[in-house]
């Protein structure tokens, strides 16, 4: 099955207008297209062919549609195809050519595609999850179905970082572990979703373009920013209609009375204390412990991240709200005679502002880059001088590609690349029981840089015969 | 271009697999002849799409090639309820198989969409296809030998398993006819006519529920069957093959193979030459 790139918009009630071809069916969740080839998978406009050509091992062959916003020059018969790996099968350990050594011309220059599917035991994910909610502190075990498969990395901005798969889970732990971290890999590289639990953490599932799960909660957006930068976003928003404003954010908890946004404005003191680290004037740190509630802390209460009020700034009528930085919590307070917050309805213009918070938000979701080294025996599949193939990708005369998604290659030695596997048709990874995963690689170069780096020029096949070999 | 000489064509929900022989060059000029007129035939029948998912009707005028063949295919049943996209597939492949005639001499062509196929035959030329009752689980059952002179320039299929939504309850019930769209829309209707209306173990669904755009709007389709007794199956076959020999009585026909459960019937079955055209296998 391919993920299809063609403009599909989708409606209300799920259906989708498929514009693939002239008859532009309406397709509804879970049925395909008048042509069959097209479905609807849960808003997914996808391909579903049968394809001939497409599942049958050993002529794997991806049609791009539309690529690079050309315009389709009508002719039905094979527009430009591109020849992926997918399929292709192996030859690992790579003592003998690779599958497809395929010739074909483009603008009028002979280029060589070294199609072949690359058996990694050194391979992994990098996944990054769009929430501030703790999923876990730094370098704590990721486990699936018990085992530890990964760890935490860093939080980046508005997201949380997990590292899965690599050598030592994939071969130097043991089989079982080996074993699930392949399945977990594999899973999550072909578009699966995968629930991992976290070391004294949280439990999230994970899916490719998908939102994040965290604790059976679907996480809805990111947060707008930390809550220092809310406050000198929406400062203006706020001032004339409330007297102070807390952004509760388990990173930077912002105070607009305090916070220079604030003193420009220039707000009176409102007397309120914040329980945490002082940063700098209006930013505190560590106002409670991270968690799922408020702002990614463990908070379900905002006030009890308020200290009492200094009675030499504060007086009774005070109105404050209390926001998360995703808008997605809120209260309004005013404070009584005691001096004492007591929750009041929230005026409009307040609602209105946290609404924008919540608008300015984008949906949180999962993204998953595969990353692996091909720089080892796989190279000896395209070359009899292996070296030669790694300097030819390093002065980019060769182009590597992964089941035709682009790549980011690392700097440095070997052919160490990242690839977001949305891009990648769908089922496009597979495994060997070793366990490693098994990935499409392309090596594209031209014909006469091919000959130069010692290829295996007399395997070379025509595209033609690619295309039509059943 | 397959490997074994065959073209395959695709566009859309359009998917054909042509086959000519002759000469090579003529075999070549057919096949260039196909593809020039798959260039367009998606275009043309989607500018009349509206006109053409509504109940056929006498007085209608359609432009192009391909609406006009299904117009014509469909118009003598329109008694019943039935559109011009019951041809559509039928009538796609005449079109096609047309354009590689009038391109260049053949001894034989065929022009298969997806199951509806178009067929020619030069005098002496014969041809054996399969058939297959279960279009989800692909089997021969049974092969039709079709000879030149035997008056059959298409076959089709169509039942409820198969890629159009059917009214009735039978597999598979497939057509010899004069043209592939008048095959299909027979076959069409023969297979809307075998049918246990009402019967509780055929689930059913509003076609529009299932593709908002489809010509049968909220008619119920057949979307799920449990097991039938004999006697019921009889009864489903019987009600098509009535429609059937209607059919075929009208001149509109060769003949028709209906399939419902694993039972089978041919009709006309006392015609011994037809008799010999399907052989179950």
């Amino acid at each position: 099955m391919t993920e299809v790139t063609a403009n599909d918009t989708l409606s209300t009630d799920g259906r989708i207008r498929c514009d693939a071809c002239p008859v532009m069916c309406y397709i509804k969740p879970g049925l395909s297209g008048a042509c069959d080839r097209y479905a609807n998978e849960d808003g997914v406009l996808i391909r579903v062919d049968p394809h001939v050509i497409l599942n049958r091992p050993g002529t794997q062959e991806v049609v791009r549609f539309l690529e690079n916003g050309a315009d389709w020059d009508g002719n039905i018969l094979a527009p430009a195809p591109v020849v992926t790996a997918i399929g292709a099968g192996t030859t690992y350990p790579d003592y003998k050519p690779a599958p497809f050594i395929v010739s074909s011309k483009i603008q009028g220059v002979d280029m060589v595609t070294v199609v072949t599917e690359g058996i990694f035991s050194y391979c992994g994910a990098k996944i990054k999850i769009d929430t501030d909610r703790h999923l876990g502190l730094e370098r704590s075990i990721v486990r699936a179905a018990g085992e530890p498969v990964g760890h935490v990395m860093t939080s980046e901005y508005g997201s949380q970082m997990l590292s899965l798969g690599g050598v030592h889970h994939l071969t130097g732990s043991g089989k079982k572990q080996g074993r699930v971290t392949c399945e977990t890999l594999l899973s999550l590289c072909n578009g699966g979703a995968v629930e991992l639990t976290i070391d004294d953490g949280a439990r999230v599932v994970v899916q490719a373009n998908a939102a994040p799960i965290i604790n059976g909660e679907p996480e809805q957006r990111m947060r707008v920013g930390c809550g220092s930068a809310t406050i000198g976003m929406f400062a203006k928003q706020w001032h004339g209609h409330v007297d102070d404003v807390v952004v509760v954010d388990d990173h930077i908890t912002g105070v607009l009375s305090e916070h220079q946004a604030g003193k420009l404005l220039g707000m009176a003191e409102t007397g309120i204390r914040i329980q945490g680290r002082r940063s700098t004037p209006g930013r505190y740190f560590e106002v409670a412990d991270p968690g799922t509630g408020w702002g990614g802390t463990d908070i379900s209460d905002p006030l009890s991240i308020l200290g009492a009020f200094d009675k030499k700034h504060a007086r009774p009528g005070i109105r404050f709200l209390m926001v998360s930085t995703t808008g997605e919590h809120a209260a309004y307070y005013e404070l009584d005679d005691s001096l004492r917050p007591r929750e009041k309805a929230m005026p409009d213009q307040l609602a209105a502002s946290v609404a924008l918070i919540a608008e300015n938000c984008e949906p949180a979701l999962c993204s998953v880059l595969f990353m692996a080294g091909a720089g080892g025996s796989l190279r000896s599949g395209v070359t009899t001088n292996p070296v030669r193939l790694t300097k030819s990708v390093r002065e980019a005369l060769t182009k590597v590609t992964c089941g035709g998604a682009p790549v980011y290659l690392w700097p440095g030695g070997g052919i160490t690349f990242m690839v977001d596997v949305s891009l990648l048709p769908k089922n496009a990874f597979g495994y060997v029981p070793t366990p490693a995963l098994v990935a499409p690689v392309e090596f594209s170069l031209r014909l006469n840089d091919y000959e130069r780096l010692g290829g295996h020029v007399a395997e070379l096949r025509s595209m033609a015969s690619i295309l039509s070999q059943p | 271009m397959l490997d074994d000489g065959r073209l395959h064509l695709q566009d859309g929900p359009i998917d054909l697999l042509i086959e000519a022989w002759g000469d090579a060059a003529s075999i070549r000029l057919a096949y260039m002849a196909a593809s020039d007129r798959m260039l367009t035939v998606l275009d043309e029948l989607c500018g009349e799409l509206l006109a053409l998912r509504a109940p056929a009707a006498a007085g209608r005028t359609f432009t192009g090639q391909v609406a006009c063949r299904m117009h014509k295919a469909v118009h003598p049943h329109a008694k019943n309820f039935i559109t011009p996209m019951a041809a559509v597939a039928g009538a796609v492949a005449d079109d096609v198989l047309a354009a590689m005639r009038a391109a260049a001499p053949l001894t034989r062509a065929y022009v298969n969409n997806g199951g509806d196929i178009a067929l020619y035959l030069a005098p002496g030329e014969s041809f054996r296809a399969g058939l297959v009752d279960r279009p989800d689980q692909p089997r021969l059952f049974a092969k039709a030998i079709i000879k030149a002179g035997d008056g059959v320039g298409g076959i089709a299929t169509s039942g409820w398993r198969g890629r159009s939504f059917s009214l009735g309850i039978a597999d598979a019930v497939t057509v010899l006819a004069a043209s592939a769209a008048s095959a299909d829309a027979a076959a069409t209707m023969i297979a809307n006519a075998a049918d246990l209306p009402g019967h509780e173990a055929v689930t059913r669904l509003p076609a529009t529920q299932l593709d908002p755009a489809s010509d049968l709007g909220p008619r119920l389709v057949t979307r799920g069957e449990g097991r039938l007794t004999t006697q019921e199956i009889t009864a489903a076959l019987e009600a098509g093959a009535r429609q059937a020999r209607r059919l075929i009585a009208a001149g509109l026909i060769k003949s028709a193979a209906l399939h419902v459960q694993g039972q089978s019937c041919v009709v006309p079955y006392q015609d011994e030459m037809l008799m010999a055209e399907i052989q179950y296998a």
